[in-house]
């Protein structure tokens, strides 16, 4: 009982303790190609995240097989030929925001920031640089972004054949709604 | 990636440990060669094939290699769910109509649901629809009928190699003798062996159980390898092959070419994938 009563405390001590951090497990982020001869996007809501908020540090995790296209056959190509996700079944971003002082977690706002960091796709790592909003309310905080990356930087091998229906470059876009249950 | 970056990490892959992951694309099309694969179509998605098989490589110049010769088989193919999908194709072998339906029994797994194969369930009728041999005698439609059932048990091992194991039925209704059976029994094996993340080399068996003694034809196993090569939405299969027929009823029992002689078709699948239902 008293073991008990000791576990109780020393986890309400860490409940508290990670108070400064946000989570959440279904946030959205999305990808969108375009080229004259096709458009492809694909839809992936279950990505995780943390946000800690005392230090401004940020990761993603991302289970590549979670990305939904219109088409069946390119989410199959895309797990199998370009992403080779048996392999490299997750993609993630562990990076800072970087004008920590610009937001005020404490008031609700949209706050605009840059954030920087690490980005791991295909077993590659780049560093990335990217420009969001950071939009406080009461329990939750709501973070979005839109970027672009270049498959060739992470090694993703796209054939001649194929060429002109996928883009050089790919527009990303992040949403995330995050608590500190991380139930949003 | 500072120490406190890489916890934050650690939090989120406590959590990401329950998902079932399913296995993916054992095989690159819904055929091995010849015959089925554990893959099925997906919901809403319809697959046309045209299939040729050119005549026998040992007919020589002549007859260009085979290549003056092509039997052909066309079908619509298509996925109801992604349990079911469903189809139906003309050969011009026998002048066949066939239609099928196969079943997505059970996925390969891993993580909160462990599964080592895929398993699949096929059913198949064949309508021949020659000018009867004999107009005098009374003909049933009936004797067109051919039927198939097939199980499909295949394991992707890892990322280039799949295996499969297809025990199959086939009933005819109306056979050549007396003496020909009715039924006929037959295991098949085939595989894959991914070469490049769009080629793969195929190889295809299928053992006939029957004693070859009692089938009047002359007939022989059929044997089939090939590569398939995928761009974007085509699967092109380029095979070499003794059997000239591309449903299971034709291959299984009615194969008369033989390697050893050198009754070798070669031929090809294409398939073309439209996406009819956005998901």
């Amino acid at each position: 009982m008293k073991r008990l009563f000791f576990i109780l405390i020393i986890t309400g001590f860490f409940i508290q303790a990670s108070g400064q951090k946000y989570i959440t497990k279904n946030g959205y982020i999305g990808f969108f190609s375009h080229t004259p001869v096709e458009d492809i996007k694909a839809d992936n809501n279950q990505v995780a995240s943390v946000l800690d908020i005392s230090t401004g540090e940020i990761v993603f995790q991302v289970l590549i097989k979670s990305f939904r296209f219109e088409k069946a056959l390119m989410e199959e190509h895309f797990n199998e030929n370009y992403m080779e996700s048996e392999k490299y079944p997750r993609a993630t971003f562990t990076g800072k925001i970087t004008n920590l002082s610009a937001v005020r977690f404490s008031s609700a706002g949209v706050y605009e920031v840059e954030v920087e960091g690490d980005l791991t796709i295909h077993g590659a790592t780049k560093k990335v640089k990217a420009k969001g909003t950071i939009e406080v309310a009461k329990e939750t905080i709501a973070a979005s972004s839109k970027f672009s990356i270049d498959p060739e930087d992470y090694n993703i091998n796209i054939p001649n054949v194929v060429r002109n229906k996928i883009a050089k470059t790919i527009e990303i876009t992040v949403n995330m709604k995050y608590s500190t249950s991380g139930n949003q | 990636m500072s120490a406190a970056q890489e916890n934050l990490l650690d939090m989120l892959d406590k959590d990401s440990k329950s998902d079932i992951n399913y296995t993916s694309a054992t095989f690159k099309s819904t055929r091995v060669m010849n015959g089925h694969s554990v893959e099925r179509m997906p919901g809403g998605q319809l697959d046309f094939r045209i299939s040729h098989r050119f005549g026998r490589l040992n007919s020589g110049a002549y007859e260009l290699f085979g290549l003056d010769q092509s039997n052909i088989r066309f079908g619509l193919e298509y996925g109801i769910n992604d349990w079911l999908m469903i189809g139906a194709g003309r050969g011009s072998y026998e002048k066949t109509f066939d239609g099928f339906a196969k079943f997505s029994l059970f996925r390969q797994s891993t993580g909160a649901r462990n599964m080592p194969v895929s398993v699949s369930f096929l059913s198949t009728v064949a309508v021949n629809s020659l000018k009867w041999a004999d107009p005098s005698r009374t003909n049933y439609f009936s004797s067109r009928l051919s039927y198939v059932a097939q199980i499909l048990v295949a394991r992707k091992f890892n990322q280039s190699f799949s295996f499969q194991l297809m025990p199959a039925y086939v009933h005819r209704n109306l056979v050549a003798t007396e003496l020909d059976p009715n039924d006929l029994y037959s295991i098949g094996a085939g595989g894959r062996i991914k070469l490049t993340s769009r080629i793969s080399f195929n190889a295809e068996y299928y053992y006939l159980a029957n004693p070859k003694k009692y089938i009047s034809q002359e007939v022989y196993d059929p044997l089939s390898i090939g590569f398939d090569i995928e761009t974007g939405g085509h699967v092109f299969q380029l095979i070499f092959t003794n059997s000239v027929a591309m449903i299971e009823k034709g291959f299984i029992g009615e194969t008369t070419g033989s390697w050893g002689k050198g009754d070798i078709h070669f031929g090809f699948n294409i398939s073309r994938v439209f996406t009819l239902k956005r998901k």
